[in-house]
């Protein structure tokens, strides 16, 4: 038996520009332990409900974080319209979903470069990132942000596309696919990634239903989860089915993830075509938020979760987001027991962790 | 194998032009939508501070008395919710972005006097320099 060191590792490490503390229990080169701590970059986010009208807090909540900006948007309206019982037009929630769907792509994108440049493959992140800027340009041209969109408000969205538009996400992402598809043969069949990836984080599907993890994590455990399923946006006229992975392991979480991008290319051009005429947002007018409800989306990252709570006024009284890194990372702490040291940094990236998100 | 075909897109990008500007010599191309940053037309503005109140970043200050409407640049997020809430409709999204600064910039446009005056159609607008002076 070896000594026993304890190796802190962040707030600030190369590998990773999120601030999240672990200190590493090892023995040997290999971890015991792994005792992480976060609550470096705490904002107060959800303080300023008390302080902003519901309708312009969600300019608020979507800088929540910058890969997932529409998504916590969405949330946030999703779960207010559901407190004043608000209808919203029907091509409202189908340009939310393309939205949506465009940023899970860029997340995912992005997400691929880190994990290439984790393991030091830096023209694969170069061109990851590279073509994730196609994505980046459409939503400048459709919202007029390339990271923050404010576009998404309470009774709908703000701004519409128009067919011209729609039809250049559609060629552009269908563009996308094909060198993409170069990127994630590189992912999945190269001899180095490979070894870098294959067998490494084991989670059981036992073990991740045990520690609820969610998300891609979840879903490359095996477990058959995605809060898309639960008939937000339209995902239900898309005909929407998760992909699913069982071996577990950093690989299986890379292979979903690329998966899902195709799949979010598949969704948006459908999205495209079902897409009805209409209005873009219902007026919100009369009655304040009262009552209290709890909106789930699929983020990126895995099911975000959105408690609103109306006191009557034009002031919630508690809002509280609960987003996915917050839950992945018991699972983290679980495989990185007995892990290399060398692989800490693979590990802790494949959950895709979004420190800033959780301390909101 | 798979090496090889990313050592194909590699090969390719290096006969193509850059995927990035070089940019102080070539300036990128704004999109019509791009949320640049925010302009008043101050002879429209009436100071009734509904912007002020709905500003979540609370970048704006409104004085009705001095008649001017200051915008923290560096606080405004671009969120062109003022946009949406002024009832003349005299905020403008500018699709270009303010120049990068090292000091927290303040814009401070001043309505022109001659509009203090209780009739203020009846004096001609042309005449005064109408448009905003700008206070950094
Ligand atoms: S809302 Fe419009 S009119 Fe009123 S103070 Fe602001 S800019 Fe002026
Ligand atoms: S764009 Fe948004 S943050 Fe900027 S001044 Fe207008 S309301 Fe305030």
């Amino acid at each position: 038996m070896g000594k026993r060191t304890i190796i802190p590792f962040g707030p600030q490490h190369p590998v990773l520009p999120e601030p999240v503390h672990l200190d590493l229990v090892i023995e040997d080169e290999k971890v015991i332990e792994a005792i992480p701590s976060i609550g470096f970059i705490h904002r107060g986010l959800e303080k300023l409900v008390e302080k902003k009208e519901y309708t312009e807090l969600v300019y608020v909540i979507e800088r929540i974080c910058g890969i997932c900006s529409f998504g916590h948007g969405w949330g946030y309206c999703h779960a207010v319209e559901s407190l004043m019982n608000i209808e919203i037009p029907e091509r409202a929630n189908y340009l939310r979903t393309i939205w949506h769907e465009l940023s899970r792509m860029h997340s995912h994108m992005l997400w691929l470069g880190l994990l290439a440049d984790g393991f030091g493959f830096e023209s694969l992140f170069m061109h990851c990132w590279r073509l994730r800027e196609k994505v980046l340009d459409l939503f400048e041209k459709t919202t007029g942000g390339r990271v923050i969109f404010s576009v998404c408000k309470v009774g709908g969205v703000r701004k519409d596309i128009d067919k011209a538009d729609l039809k250049e996400i559609v060629n552009v992402t269908r563009g996308m696919e094909k060198e993409f598809r170069e990127l994630a043969d590189t992912f999945m069949k190269d001899y180095s990634v490979k070894n870098r990836l294959a067998g490494i984080g084991v989670l059981s599907k036992e073990d991740a239903l045990e520690l609820c993890t969610v998300g891609p994590m979840a879903r490359a455990s095996g477990v058959y989860l995605d809060m898309r399923l639960t008939g937000h946006g339209v995902y239900d006229k898309l005909g929407f089915e998760p992909c699913i992975e069982t071996a577990g392991d950093c690989y299986a979480r890379c292979i979903v993830r690329i998966r899902e991008i195709y799949q979010s290319i598949d969704l948006i051009s459908k999205a495209a075509e079902m897409i009805p005429d209409g209005e873009i947002a219902v007026p919100v007018k009369g009655n304040l938020p009262k009552g209290e409800f709890i909106a789930r989306l699929e983020q990126p990252r895995g099911e975000c979760f959105y408690y609103a709570k109306g006191a009557d006024s034009k002031f919630l009284e508690r809002f509280r987001v609960r987003t996915p890194t917050n839950i992945n990372l018991p699972a983290l702490v679980k495989i990185l027991q007995g892990c290399d040291l060398a692989d800490v940094p693979m590990l802790i990236l494949t959950i895709d962790p979004c420190i800033s998100c959780t301390e909101r | 194998m798979a090496s090889f075909k990313l050592g194909r897109m590699v090969m390719r990008s290096l006969f193509k032009k850059p995927a990035t500007l070089m940019y102080p010599v070539i300036q990128r191309e704004w999109q019509e939508r791009t949320r640049g940053h925010i302009e008043n037309e101050i002879d429209e503005c009436i100071f009734c501070g509904i912007c002020q109140k709905k500003c979540p970043a609370n970048a704006l200050t409104v004085d009705k008395i001095s008649k001017s409407w200051t915008i923290a640049r560096m606080q405004c997020i671009q969120c062109s919710c003022c946009i949406e809430v002024c009832p003349k409709k005299c905020l403008k999204n500018m699709n270009i972005y303010t120049s990068p600064s090292t000091e927290k910039v303040v814009d401070r446009y001043v309505g022109s006097p001659q509009e203090s005056k209780p009739v203020p159609k009846a004096a001609p607008e042309e005449e005064n320099e109408a448009v905003g002076e700008k206070v950094l």
